[in-house]
């Protein structure tokens, strides 16, 4: 942004930095060329979208191939074609899984390169900080810069490690976050794999990666390695309970585990999954915050206490590809979440205009942006917090939602009232009956709201451990 | 008369689950074993999935690969001093000779046998589109008393699991060993 | 482009999926029966119900022996039963490991022998 004035750098050293000229042109300054090439791209990119909405405002290109609303036309009219010339089903088939498989490992792909500066960014707005703003553009180069670094560091395998498993764990760890990719639908028409029971496919998937920490944290021969994988692994299968049964109910309120089938439910019916599962909506959010590692659950890789926990003996690239793995599942609950709560690519009939995959993506972007203002927010619980969390709140609601579902759908397959009245009703009543549960199982636990932050008192100024205690759960 | 993708995946599929099996056999490390067995366990959901049981495959990898592993792991981690060798018994001569002997039954009988197997164009209409709803009403209609004696002996299972390994407060040997391991 | 012919003759059918796992049963076997580690049997003892829920997969698949109205589906719900059964018993095993280690700081079933004679 080298249009707009600068603010005067801070330290002197900044200063310096700034006046010197060759560093202000390359740094601070975008060159000519550039600008103009994105100018020109921009032109071109509106131009394309103009040219595209007054066609689908004419209504001319419905399901044809060059219809870029939904991008699965393409490929649908690829396969068409290929069949006309008489392929074998295997070359078909082939290409079909290249394009899909390409089009998921661009899109994570290009997340590794913008997800670093868009967490580091919005982190530092919340911090009042300005963030990595250097290399490139607004610092867009950033994680690049990062990425050489850290491909040109030296492989540091330490001793006593586990010469084979060592190595297992940062590719095995990608499985999962590529796979989980496959049943999400980006369009009416556009999943990698709509597979009839995406909903446990994905749950399968996200418990393939505790292995993968445990053994990282084991082979690495390290005391706090192997600390963070316990840590990682107890919450992580604590953590698919509430996601299981979260999704069950989901599940039986569609009446169906294909993942497009449920957004289509939540786009028939113009309502949002989250406005009638409050609960299941909360429990997915945060239990899949512990599920990969994110803050404020992150109590597997905590830095303060345990270096980096699992990962701590992994040096370069090694470690480069468990964070990146963090960011690449960061999106992809997003896309569940989106998927399953959010109404996935439908937004109350605008999907008709904007090609699905772009509301999608929008949902996610905002999803990964509620990710980091947690981040941001909350600070890191303890474990006994988080397993207490988990077994005595989390499970005991969602199993109690579960029931309630389950009342709700077979009354919803009986009614013959108008749909949007009984989800209407069936909204309010979980909503309540949410409330209900929360408020009074967090009362029967003597988990209070703190009114007045108190200071910190010494435990020996009140009078004991007993006294301790007493003074913090009021009766 | 299958199409080549099966052919190939059964082949592929059924090397990786047949070597990462004897893998664990031979391994010398338990954690090895445990990992060639989860790649076992992949392979075989890879399998399931060419006999179009689309369910049983998760399935198969979210209780095997995913939470029976983990159980494992566990298991490896709650017996800290134990030993991590995968050695064998004395009696690996006489187990060799007995499995072999019951791969080679079943081989043999597999082979000999004139199955009444479906080929040709009834094999592709037995490919089941939807295996889901179908298992659904098979587990709660015909088999509802089987799947309730299942859900009682998995509750068993749990409390009989848990009443295992409760520590009672007198046995302190058990908790000086709890200490240790911390 | 007709069908390469040299691939049509690999078909697979029931009987390549029996051996695979009559293969695969008889290295659980070996696992189960040759192994000092109880952790490392236990290991045997789920490849070879894997083994079993591969055979009643592939009946379910291939066979056309079953009358007219029942369903073919019915390998698919012994499989859910097995698997159920599958993992209850890895739970009871590996709490039974975890207890005899707290008696014996082992989990060598070779040196568990004191009820032998």
């Amino acid at each position: 942004m080298s249009d707009q004035p600068l603010r005067r750098p801070a330290t002197p050293m900044l200063q310096q930095i700034a006046a010197r000229p060759t560093m202000r042109g390359t740094l601070l300054g975008v060159p000519l060329g550039v600008k103009v090439i994105g100018a020109l791209f921009g032109l071109a990119f509106l131009a394309l979208n103009a040219a595209i909405a007054y066609v689908v405002i004419d209504g001319r290109l419905d399901g044809k191939w060059y219809d870029f609303r939904d991008l699965g036309n393409a490929v649908e009219s690829l396969r068409g074609w290929t069949e006309d010339e008489g392929f074998h089903p295997g070359v078909i088939y082939g290409i079909s899984a290249l394009l899909g498989g390409l089009g998921i490992l661009s899109l994570v792909g290009v997340w590794l390169i913008i997800g670093p500066w868009v967490e580091r960014r919005v982190i530092a707005k919340f911090q009042i900080r300005v963030g990595p703003n250097r290399n490139g553009p607004f610092g867009l180069f950033q994680s690049i810069a990062d990425a050489l670094k850290l491909m040109q560091k030296e492989v540091i395998i330490p001793r006593g490690a586990d010469r084979f498993l060592y190595f297992v764990p940062p590719v095995m760890i990608f499985v999962p976050a590529l796979l989980g990719w496959g049943p999400i639908p980006w369009a009416e028409k556009m999943a990698y794999i709509d597979l009839d029971v995406g909903i446990l496919f994905t749950i399968a998937i996200s418990s393939l990666g505790v292995l993968a920490v445990f053994l990282a944290g084991w082979a690495s021969n390290n005391h706090y390695s192997l600390l963070g994988a316990m840590r990682t692994v107890a919450m992580m299968v604590s953590y698919e309970i509430p996601i299981s049964l979260s999704l069950l109910s989901v599940a039986m309120l569609t009446s169906s585990m294909r993942l497009s089938q449920i957004v289509a439910w939540q786009g028939h019916y113009h309502v949002w999954i989250i406005a009638i599962l409050p609960f299941a909506a909360f429990a997915f959010l945060f239990a899949s915050t512990a599920e990969i590692n994110r803050t404020p659950n992150d109590i597997g890789e905590a830095e303060s206490e345990i270096v980096a926990g699992f990962y701590t003996e992994y040096s370069g690239m090694k470690g480069g590809l468990f964070m990146a793995v963090e960011l690449g599942n960061a999106i992809l609950v997003g896309a569940l979440m989106s998927t399953f709560f959010l109404g996935g690519y439908t937004m109350f009939g605008l999907e008709e205009w904007i090609p699905g995959y772009i509301i999608l993506l929008t949902k996610i972007l905002a999803v990964y942006f509620l990710f980091v203002w947690l981040r941001a927010t909350l600070p890191r619980f303890r474990l006994d917090q988080l397993m207490g969390f988990a077994w005595k709140f989390l499970i005991p609601i969602s199993m109690v939602q579960v029931f309630v579902v389950a009342i709700e759908a077979s009354v919803f397959a009986r009614v013959t009232a108008p749909a949007l009245f009984t989800l209407g009703a069936f909204a309010i009543v979980n909503l309540s009956i949410t409330i209900l549960l929360v408020k009074l199982w967090a009362d029967r636990l003597g988990y209070a709201v703190i009114q007045h932050p108190t200071k910190p008192v010494l435990t020996q100024a009140v009078g004991g451990l007993r006294a301790a205690e007493r003074i913090r759960k009021p009766a | 008369m299958d199409s080549p993708g099966i052919i190939v995946a059964f082949w592929l599929l059924s090397g990786i689950t047949v070597l990462s099996a004897l893998l664990v056999f031979v391994a010398r490390n338990l954690l090895h074993a445990l990992a060639f067995l989860v790649l076992s366990f992949l392979g075989m959901a890879g399998l399931f999935m060419t006999l179009s049981a689309d369910f049983i495959a998760v399935a198969q990898i979210l209780i095997y690969a995913g939470s029976i592993s983990v159980l494992m792991v566990f298991a490896v981690m709650l017996t800290p001093l134990a030993s991590r060798n995968n050695g064998n018994s004395l009696y690996v001569i006489p187990a060799l000779m007995g499995g072999a002997g019951i791969a080679g039954l079943v081989g043999a009988v597999a082979m000999e046998t004139d199955w009444a197997e479906h080929s040709g164009e009834a094999l592709k209409a037995a490919d089941f589109p939807s295996t889901v709803p179908v298992i659904g009403d098979l587990l709660l209609g015909r088999y509802v008393l089987a799947f309730e004696i299942a859900s009682v002996l998995l509750f068993i299972a749990l409390l009989g699991a848990i009443l295992l390994v409760h520590e009672r407060p007198e046995d302190e040997r058990s908790a000086g060993q709890q200490g240790e391991a911390q | 482009m007709p069908p390469i012919p040299a691939i049509d003759e690999l078909s697979v059918t029931l009987a390549h999926y029996l051996i695979v796992s009559g293969v695969i049963f008889g290295i659980g076997v070996v696992i189960a029966l040759a192994k000092r580690n109880a952790v490392a049997v236990l290991m045997g003892v789920e490849l070879m119900l894997n083994a079993v829920n591969l055979t009643l997969l592939a009946f379910s698949r291939f066979s056309s022996a079953f009358p007219a109205g029942e369903e073919p589906l019915t390998g698919h719900a012994f499989v859910v039963f097995v698997l159920t059964v599958a993992a209850a018993e890895a739970a009871i095993a590996l709490a039974l490991a975890v207890l005899v280690y707290r008696r014996r700081e082992t989990v060598d079933l070779d040196r568990v022998n004191l009820l032998r004679w």
